[in-house]
């Protein structure tokens, strides 16, 4: 690296530093305390649900998967117990994805980043990844004294038997993952006895593969430069979201505790933080939380708890770094009385949005309705005249029957004086009713030929309604389309 | 890190911006400094690994040009293969409903639920492949005929329609439809007058107007001495010899005066080819079962 006696505006003549980045190891070091707990607690949940949900039976009856959740892709179906969702149903997916941004943004509005610290997917793995490393190496000093120093068999054994279980952890993920798509018990025999699909070896290989890689050896680089939410997350949050904050108001002047202490006694100002550093040394991406809000914090809270255990030895109170505001801490300085105000305008119109969203999509849920119809109305031709002069519209008309018995529908026609209905290919009921039948679970698609005998306005392009009726009563629905004529 | 760089002294080390504490290029732009924030270096490797990708896609598949040919990869793999492929699986999979569809007869086909919903379904893109360059995509182009309406020429049974597919309408087909309209003004059978009034008795007793002046009686003779073998007495047409009902509303060339002529005067003579020896049978029985259920079909 070139170096310069004197900077100046005048004469910028250019340094040459590295054009990338060499990563900086991280160690981080064991810690306990009650964010760890947390943490541990999210993880065993987590990882608990990914790993053992597609176990999880659930009785639909016959003919019907006894998984509780199944993506089904052969036979375009979502399964999540009690609910089933057909392909044309995947706005409720759209929603999921709404309320999953809203209740990320009220996190943060509320927490910070909450998502990063406990609940990300690469976090949790990362730190299940962290546990093995810290398991089988040793902790932060002993791992970096190992590092530095030429391989014995000893860690070159560890290194193996690390890299074996995590590799061991990423291909149960990606087992795990295969199974959402298929009946649990029946693909891991398939896969113990190489009878499953292609597809489901290749996707566990991917998954093992990124696995491995994010939680292995990328780790903190995917936050620093891969992950987006850092960067919305910096435009999104408030001087009042409770972030894990250094209290440089307590902290500062920084000082050895003896010191400290001694200049305490004598009322000179004298602060709690003894740059011991362990909150940097615990922090999984390596930030200095004391630096202020940083791009590279995920906020876990293990900088917390590495500092409370010191300021017990120390015997200062704990909470030296906590949840809190910069707010706050001007608040102190300036001796006013300090303040969390969780509920305020922006948490309130999350909260609002979350369940207005979550309202209108529980009342589409719970309204739906096992039948359906949808109806096309031929391009070509756009009407037919008859013999005798009427006017005839052709149409494409699926219905749907969600439910697990054949159904038996009869079609109807609003909005259209005069008009016949006939089902192509279906015989009419006894009074002359168009009928339609559709087996269980199915759609079926059918051809029906509408025929208008009174007089059509000129340019005529009539507004109507289909209409099916179960023939039992109870499932109905209705779809609207046009009748056009010369 | 920034931790680290903080820690830098900036009269030393690279430049160092105050507020963010990030070491900058030393480049100024009227006074702006731009930051150094480098890639990581794994990212550079990243983009030489899709490098290195790149270079195994060029010898796995075919990929560049030479002057007659082109560089065929590893495993000489063809696209036009691959799709013959699909082809023949297609095939197979659909091989025991075409054995069903192949066996069974056209009113078998009709009254099966399944058989019909394949037959449809194997007829549409048969129909828009052979039949939609006249007929119209839905079968409903003017100046050929509808396929959709009750009104058929040569009658709408399946058989019928499955004659008229096979063998064609004059199409040269010795087992195919064969009549037409004579160009009786033309050929100087009939006077021009005469064909006007012949017109205007059609355009009456289809129930359409008639001009005033119009001499209905000649052409009520006319039509009776020369029309009415192939139309009937009263014009309800002939199927075997494929003459139209003229009473109907439906007029395949127009109904009104002028059209009207220029068919007496000219004759007409639409030609179908016979599709027996350019589509296989299932394919025609098929198209057959589409064309009878686009809704005018005759049982």
């Amino acid at each position: 690296m070139q170096t310069r006696t004197a900077s100046s505006d005048e004469a910028p003549a250019a340094v040459d530093g590295p054009l990338y980045e060499a990563r900086r190891k991280i160690y981080p070091q064991r810690v306990t305390g009650a964010f760890r707990r947390i943490k541990w607690i999210v993880l065993f949940i987590t990882l608990g649900i990914y790993y053992f949900l597609p176990f999880v039976r659930w009785d639909r009856g016959p003919n019907a998967p006894a998984q509780a959740v199944l993506v089904d892709f052969p036979n375009r179906r979502f399964y999540f117990f009690f609910i089933e969702i057909w392909p044309q149903e995947v706005y409720y997916l759209t929603g999921l994805l709404i309320i999953a941004a809203l209740v990320l943004f009220l996190m943060n509005a509320v927490a910070g980043r909450v998502w990063c610290g406990y609940l990300c997917p690469q976090t949790v793995w990362t730190d299940l990844f962290l546990t093995v490393e810290r398991w089988i190496e040793g902790d932060r000093r002993e791992r970096m004294r190992k590092d530095a120093r030429v391989l014995t068999l000893q860690t070159v054994t560890e290194k193996a038997a690390k890299h074996a279980i995590w590799l061991l952890i990423a291909w149960w993920t990606g087992g795990a993952w295969v199974l959402y798509f298929a009946d649990a018990p029946t693909l891991v025999k398939e896969l113990a006895t190489f009878e499953a699909p292609v597809v489901a070896y290749v996707w566990i290989g991917i998954l093992t593969f990124t696995t491995y890689a994010l939680a292995g050896h990328m780790r903190e680089q995917v936050c620093l430069y891969m992950c987006p939410w850092p960067r919305i997350q910096a435009a999104l949050t408030d001087e009042e979201a409770l972030n894990v904050t250094y209290r440089y108001d307590r902290g500062e002047p920084r000082g050895s505790a003896k010191k400290n202490a001694l200049l305490r006694e004598q009322g000179q100002p004298a602060g709690d933080c003894i740059d011991c550093l362990q909150c940097v040394n615990v922090c999984p991406t390596g930030v200095d939380i004391r630096e202020g809000a940083n791009l590279g914090c995920i906020q876990c809270g293990l900088c917390i708890d590495a500092c409370d255990g010191v300021m017990e030895k120390i015997g200062r109170p704990p909470r030296l770094i906590a949840y809190d505001t910069d707010l706050n801490i001007r608040r102190r300085i300036e001796g006013k009385p300090t303040r969390v105000r969780i509920l305020r305008l922006r948490t309130i119109l999350y909260l609002a949005l979350i369940v207005l969203v979550g309202g209108v999509m529980l009342y589409a849920l719970a309204t739906r309705e096992a039948s359906g119809v949808s109806v096309i109305h031929d391009r070509n031709p756009i009407f037919v005249r008859l013999s005798d002069g009427a006017i005839r519209n052709a149409y494409t008309m699926r219905v749907l029957n969600k439910t697990r018995e054949p159904r038996r529908y009869v079609v109807t026609i609003d909005g259209l004086p005069d008009a016949t209905l006939e089902v192509v290919g279906e015989s009419p009921s006894a009074d002359g009713r168009a009928l339609v039948e559709v087996g269980p679970d199915q759609t079926q698609e059918f051809r029906v030929l509408v025929t208008a005998r009174g007089t059509l306005p000129p340019a005529a392009a009539l507004p109507v309604t289909f209409r099916i009726d179960e023939t039992t009563g109870g499932g109905r629905a209705t779809a609207t389309d046009h009748f056009k004529g010369p | 890190m920034a931790y680290e760089k903080m820690t830098q002294d900036g009269h030393h080390g690279p430049q160092v911006d105050a507020v963010s504490g990030v070491a900058t290029t030393g480049h100024a732009w009227d006074g702006i400094k731009e930051l150094n924030n480098p890639l990581p270096r794994w990212w550079l490797w990243t983009f030489y690994l899709t490098i290195l990708w790149s270079i195994a896609y060029w010898v796995v598949y075919p990929s560049w040009p030479l002057v007659t040919s082109y560089t065929k990869g590893l495993f000489a793999w063809h696209s036009r293969e691959a799709v013959e492929q699909d082809l023949a699986a297609l095939k197979t999979s659909r091989g025991a409903m075409m054995d069903k569809l192949a066996k069974a007869s056209l009113a078998e086909i009709e009254s099966t639920p399944e058989l019909l919903t394949f037959a449809r379904a194997l007829g549409k893109p048969a129909f828009g492949d052979n039949c939609a360059p006249c007929h119209g995509a839905g079968g409903g182009a003017h100046g050929y005929p509808n396929l959709n309406d009750d009104d058929w020429l040569w009658g709408g049974k399946l058989d019928d329609i499955a004659l008229t597919v096979r063998h064609g309408i004059r199409a040269g087909d010795a087992e195919g439809r064969q009549g037409s309209m004579p160009a009786f003004g033309r050929d100087g059978m009939i006077p021009r007058p005469d064909v006007e009034a012949a017109a205007d008795y059609v355009r009456s007793i289809a129930g359409l107007a008639v001009q005033p002046k119009a001499d209905v009686a000649r052409g009520a003779k006319v039509f009776a001495e020369n029309c009415a073998a192939c139309h009937g007495e009263a014009g309800k047409g002939n199927r075997d010899l494929g003459a139209p009902d003229l009473t109907d509303k439906i007029w395949l060339y127009g109904s009104d005066r002028a059209a009207i002529i220029e068919g007496i005067w000219n004759g007409r003579g639409g030609v179908m080819p016979a599709w027996a020896n350019r589509l296989d049978d299932t394919t025609i029985k098929a198209l057959t079962v589409y064309v009878h259920t686009l809704g005018g079909g005759e049982k």
